[in-house]
């Protein structure tokens, strides 16, 4: 574990990879260290986002390294199936770029648990990691300027399900119905970090 | 209940209030007023609790028509404020005190003299509805209410305490001349050469016109990498100064993304955002080394 300070503002922890980042999220969400505001987990960090004026990253980095992680853990917070039409304009690429063909993409990316690892780039963007490496694919080189809502996606070790129209550089290998993103909803995104996910053919 | 309706919003003219903090792991940041001091303080001099909402004005030119009589202070950059009531000659009022606007009078705000955002706070603060506990503008989220747009109408709430005695606040308007920020070493700091760290500090910045409410994109010395191997996505902070392959950095604000995938190597001290989010496209900014507050974290 690497501790690095961002000013007076927060703490990065660096650790080996997801597995233990989720061990250490998961003890910290239940037990947040006084003058914590925020957890932002990703793939292999966890910031720790603070109110200096409510603490010091003194406190916080005592506080993380007397955490007890509980590693095979992750946030409780459920599972879902998520039902997924494959007929996203990049698949016959994917297809190519892994070597496996459209219908073994298909099988690949239903055949396996996903889990949410973390969310950025827009409110409810779930980045999800699976247990198979073998969709592991490139961003395209021309990100799109338009990524309709509810795009299926795939780049780098991720898979990720678009909550509304936007920019985006993922490979596109089909669409679903379920609403990523819904202020109506208590919490309003669909894919919050840890919850493990099941992709269905509609 | 009291209205304000937006006869002109100027360039950027957003409703906010403290943003929405502790949603981050949902991707969703904290937003808010990017010059928060100046937020509090428009807030006490009418009397209003300090998270109340409040209209952010971004280089001025807003105009608004009282619909009701109001209480309303300006603070942040100062512009020039002049009220003209039905039947009466226009008044004009400075910066940082509280002033009257009766019902049926105009507000209207000139360019400000030094600084970039004021914040405009009415007694019993802006009353649109909440979006995830919070009335703020999120320009990176697409969340809380649209940028104000002529013909708009503002609710305004009902007021929470005593008016205060004080209608006149004593404070400095943001510096015109160059922009001191003290900066602390990043988490990739180790990313870049020393050359890099010492470039940062050894001469000023630019802010360029591609600069918003997310952050400041910057332009002088290149900071060069001695790694250049990619960086996965991690959590990032509010003064973070994220460098892209280009070598220039970015100087995220109030509604910076939640993650980014290029190595931070610089933060800005938080009492020293503020001053950040007073800077102007064209103003320079130079940055000064300090270390970590409260010393290493291995002691």
């Amino acid at each position: 574990m690497k501790l690095f300070p961002c000013a007076d503002q927060g703490l990065l922890v660096e650790l080996d990879d997801l597995e233990q980042v989720l061990a250490l999220y998961a003890e910290l969400v239940d037990t947040p260290p006084e003058g914590v505001v925020d957890l932002v987990p990703a793939a292999n960090t966890l910031l720790l986002r603070t109110d200096p004026a409510r603490t010091d990253l003194q406190r916080v980095a005592k506080a993380v390294l007397e955490a007890e992680p509980r590693p095979g853990t992750r946030p409780d917070v459920g599972h879902i199936e998520i039902p997924v039409t494959y007929d996203g304009e990049d698949l016959a690429d994917v297809g190519r770029l892994t070597g496996l063909g459209e219908r073994e993409v298909i099988e690949a990316h239903t055949g396996q648990e996903w889990t949410v690892a973390f969310c950025g780039f827009a409110p409810g963007f779930g980045y999800l990691v699976g247990t198979d490496d073998r969709l592991h694919v490139p961003r395209r080189d021309n990100p799109r300027t338009k990524v309709p809502a509810g795009a299926v996606a795939l780049a780098g070790e991720f898979t990720g399900v678009y909550p509304r129209e936007s920019p985006g550089g993922w490979q596109l290998i089909g669409h679903t119905t379920a609403t990523a993103w819904d202020l109506d909803r208590d919490p309003p995104a669909l894919l919050v970090p840890g919850i493990r996910v099941r992709f269905v053919e509609a | 209940m009291c209205t304000l309706k937006v006869v002109a919003a100027g360039p950027l003219s957003t409703v906010q209030d403290r943003g929405r903090p502790g949603l981050a792991a949902l991707g969703v940041g904290q937003s808010g007023a990017a010059d928060r001091p100046s937020h509090r303080l428009a807030n006490r001099l009418v009397g209003n609790d300090e998270d109340a909402a409040v209209i952010e004005v971004t280089f001025g030119g807003l105009e608004l028509r009282a619909e009701g009589g109001v209480y309303v202070a300006l603070t942040g950059a100062p512009c020039p404020m002049v009220v003209r009531a039905p039947d009466e000659q226009p008044r004009t009022f400075a910066a940082y005190s509280a002033v009257w606007v009766p019902d049926g009078a105009t507000l209207s705000l000139g360019v400000p003299s030094s600084g970039l955002r004021s914040y405009l706070a009415v007694r019993g603060g802006i009353a649109v509805p909440e979006v995830l506990q919070s009335r703020s503008t999120d320009m990176m989220a697409g969340i809380g209410p649209d940028p104000l747009a002529a013909g708009m109408r503002l609710p305004v709430g009902a007021p929470a305490g005593n008016l205060p005695e004080t209608d006149l606040a004593p404070v400095c308007p943001p510096e015109a001349a160059d922009i001191v920020l003290r900066v602390v070493d990043g988490p990739r700091a180790d990313w870049f050469t020393e050359d890099a760290l010492d470039a940062l500090v050894g001469d000023s910045y630019k802010v360029t016109t591609d600069s918003n409410r997310v952050g400041m994109r910057l332009s002088g010395p290149e900071l060069t990498r001695s790694r250049t191997d990619e960086l996965s996505s991690e959590g990032m902070v509010c003064g973070a100064l994220q460098v892209p392959p280009t070598g220039q950095p970015t100087l995220f604000l109030a509604d910076h993304p939640v993650t980014g995938g290029y190595p931070v190597v610089a933060v800005v001290l938080s009492a020293d955002i503020p001053k950040a989010a007073q800077a102007r496209p064209g103003q320079r900014i130079r940055f000064v080394r300090v270390a970590t507050p409260g010393g290493d974290l291995d002691d």
